[in-house]
């Protein structure tokens, strides 16, 4: 390890720290309903859609009228994006004359990028039309984005109001989450990364002669604008099937440190966004604080681990010294290679600037992990707050129990209903995982799909049912996914681990917003100290650890203590 | 259920035309307006004509050029295929692709910096380290019938270096670096 990785590491991580404030500013005042300084500019927009589609913008909603209103949303957005896709050869900005995508892919990918997962099972580059990229898959990254972080604006709702019986409007959240907060700030972040390279165009490909005199096609098309929000919104389904290794999607170092903190960005801000709500912004530094010690672990292991190299390349000879370069591009290097990995996969983003597949077992178990313990180490855009609350519920509830008295957060007492719908939505993707991966490996068509032979092979499967129930969407990219039993398995992954978990949460929201909150007494358990940053953190680890041990002992942990080659 | 099926539609609708229409039709006028290069693909012209794109590495398999890293984009550097190999860290595949490519160089694995012997991650890496390309020095300088301290001039004005010292890696843009080579014999003597 260099000394000059280490400081990347902490610059990044410091970085995020300061930008958190700000944007936990700015998300508490749109989603109050306050004016800020795009008022001007966008309140006459928002009315005008609140207008034409009859959402009653000072109405709030009870948690099963979000929830309705949501999953509405989803669907006719899935259904949508479905038929975008088997009409595009029909439709214009088609420069390519891509044929329509095949049902099943496109079925795996409209369900994918309406749930904010991105999980690909098509390289974008040879499939996909402009008009397929931009009114389909772009929109859904804003609104997919959009959604996750209105169900963790209600979720915040739930503490933070007293005695009743509504937690926002879905509508007027997602609308707001979209016009006020993605779109600007990805206006800006394409603007930037086209100066630095990013194509932008509605052409298909720059034609050129190389020096030996072959012709190269090269792939461009409206990729900045795709871009800036694919990792803003934590969406992370790339433009071109190398994702933010394509130089085109990720010219040069500062644009990969741009991007790994926009992918954190709106994450920690909600965090900070809560405190706020709940009138105390050190309850929302906690919780940053104990994904901050996760996040520091793992990407240290991750690094170390990139640092080495790996069988294959031990048996072919190749001089250690540069750790393992496979998969990864020059111009980030081991440091940034494996920071990225840590940060895409803590955060429920899913891009990739190198190629997990290739990373040594350990390395590779790490992003892993990270989907694993539930993408709650900053997590995806809305989805990785209201999964560490779910967290923090559990966490309170077992320190209630050791104490013996009435476990009690911001407040608000948690009782079994609330203990028993977090469990249910902390358990919904963990099933989704293991009985995917379970079917898959005892199946020929799951094993069909496997590129690396041996316990990798499994780890590509594992990976594969994480990425896609935690919503993550990056892969161990060797498993070939767009087959009929992956694309469908895949997509009843991706539901479960969407809608299992947004729905209880919405529903401990309603349940807590309906609650009095009593003042906190000498008896109270402090939540926002090292104690419950500690108890937090232990609790993220032991039941990620004692869901998944058996399954990564098989996999990552089986290769790694091999040592052969497959 | 169906008092939420108007909303659904019409933001569906009007979110369409804003954020998959307007954002990315505007984004493409403001960068072929103020990035016209950049927006295109950044393309490297020599004599009028498209050579490649400063961004995008390029096959090179003739001795009098430097060589990038191995590539798994389709044949190699295939523009429209990008990939990792995704093979695994205990890969026999891997590993007999890696001697293969050694073989390339007619010396040990282990005397070849390493960047030469792996695949990148997008199959289209624009970039080799400066200790790849001067391990190719000799070769391109005799193939050429350069002076190698000629050649060692021309890697160390092509190498970048971390800005403020920790961002990014040392790294030479392998087309750039013939591009000059090239520029040296096509100079009238």
């Amino acid at each position: 390890m260099k000394i000059e990785g280490w400081i990347l590491i902490l610059v990044f991580v410091g970085l995020v720290a300061l930008i958190a404030r700000p944007m936990g500013l700015y998300l508490t005042a749109v989603f109050d309903g306050r004016r800020t300084w795009l008022s001007p500019v966008l309140a006459p927009l928002e009315r005008g859609f609140y207008r034409l589609s009859g959402v009653k913008h000072d109405s709030d909603q009870d948690w099963k009228g979000y929830a309705a209103s949501l999953v509405m949303f989803s669907l006719v957005a899935t259904l949508a994006l479905f038929a975008l896709m088997q009409l595009q050869h029909l439709l214009p900005l088609n420069p390519q004359g891509f044929g329509p995508v095949a049902p099943n892919v496109a079925m795996n990918t409209a369900v994918s990028f309406v749930t904010n997962t991105n999980w690909q099972a098509y390289s974008g580059e040879s499939t996909m039309s402009h008009l397929t990229q931009m009114a389909g898959l772009t929109v859904q990254n804003f609104l997919s984005a959009a959604a996750g972080i209105a169900v963790a604006v209600a979720f915040a709702r739930g503490f933070a109001r007293r005695g009743a019986g509504q937690i926002g409007n879905f509508w007027v959240d997602m609308t707001r989450a979209t016009l006020y907060v993605l779109l600007p700030i990805s206006i800006l972040f394409a603007i930037y990364l086209m100066a630095s390279g990013v194509p932008q165009t509605l052409a298909g490909s720059l034609q050129a002669t190389t020096l030996e005199g072959l012709p190269q096609d090269i792939a461009v098309g409206p990729v900045a604008s795709q871009e800036a929000i694919k990792m803003l919104g934590t969406n992370g389904g790339g433009f071109f099937n190398a994702n933010s290794a394509h130089p085109f999607e990720n010219p040069d170092p500062w644009t990969n440190l741009v991007q790994m903190l926009s992918i954190f960005s709106i994450g920690a801000g909600l965090v900070i966004m809560f405190g706020r709500m709940v009138g105390d912004e050190r309850q929302g530094w906690a919780i940053l604080a104990a994904m901050g010690l996760l996040f520091l672990i793992g990407t240290g292991i991750a690094y170390w681990s990139e640092t080495q190299i790996t069988p294959a390349m031990v048996a072919a000879g190749v001089d250690p010294s540069l750790g393992n370069m496979e998969g990864k591009e020059i111009r980030f290097g081991l440091s940034a290679s494996a920071l990225f990995a840590a940060v895409t996969t803590a955060a429920s983003c899913g891009a990739v600037n190198a190629m997990h597949d290739s990373f040594t077992a350990i390395g590779g178990m790490v992003p892993l992990l990270n989907i694993l313990a539930g993408e709650v180490i900053v997590g995806g855009v809305g989805a990785g707050f209201y999964g560490i609350l779910l967290f923090a519920i559990l966490a309170i509830f077992i320190a209630g129990l050791m104490v013996g008295r009435t476990p009690a957060y911001l407040g608000k007492k948690i009782e079994a209903r609330e203990v028993k719908l977090a469990v249910l939505a902390i358990l919904a993707s963990p099933l989704a995982i293991l009985i995917g991966t379970a079917i898959a490996a005892s199946t020929d068509v799951g094993r069909a799909g496997i590129l690396n032979p041996g316990p990798h092979g499994f780890s590509e499967i594992l990976y594969s049912f994480a990425s896609a129930a935690g919503n993550n969407g990056s892969a161990f990219g060797g498993l070939t996914a767009n087959t009929d039993f992956y694309t469908y398995a895949h997509a009843i992954a991706m539901l479960a681990g969407r809608f299992l978990v947004i729905i209880p949460a919405l529903a401990i929201a309603g349940s807590l917003a309906a609650k009095p909150t009593a003042p906190a007494s000498v008896g109270t358990f402090p939540t926002n100290g090292p104690l419950f940053i500690g108890l937090l953190a232990f609790v993220i680890v032991v039941v990620g650890a004692l869901t998944f041990l058996p399954a990564l002992a098989v996999g990552p942990v089986a290769e790694a203590t091999a040592n052969t080659l497959n | 259920m169906l008092k939420h099926v108007r909303p659904a539609v019409v933001l569906l609708a009007l979110f369409t035309l804003l954020t998959g229409l307007v954002y990315p039709l505007a984004m493409t006028g403001i960068g072929q307006a103020a990035f016209n290069r950049q927006a295109n693909g950044s393309p490297v012209e020599r004599d009028g004509a498209i050579v490649g794109s400063s961004l995008i590495g390029q096959q090179f398999t003739r001795p009098e050029y430097f060589w990038g890293r191995p590539s798994a984009a389709g044949a190699g550097y295939d523009g429209r295929s990008s990939s990792g190999s995704n093979l695994g860290p205990s890969s026999q595949a891997l590993s007999d692709r890696i001697k293969a490519e050694a073989e390339r160089y007619g010396v040990p694995a282990s005397d070849i910096p390493p960047d030469l012997l792996t695949a990148s991650g997008s199959g289209l890496d624009p970039h080799i380290s400066p200790a790849a390309a001067r391990f190719q020095l000799a070769r391109v300088a005799e193939a050429r019938g350069l002076g190698e301290n000629v050649v060692a001039g021309l890697i160390d004005a092509q190498v970048e270096t971390p800005s403020l010292g920790v961002i990014g890696e040392e790294q030479v843009n392998v087309l750039e670096l013939n591009l000059a080579l090239d520029a040296l014999d096509r100079a009238p003597n």
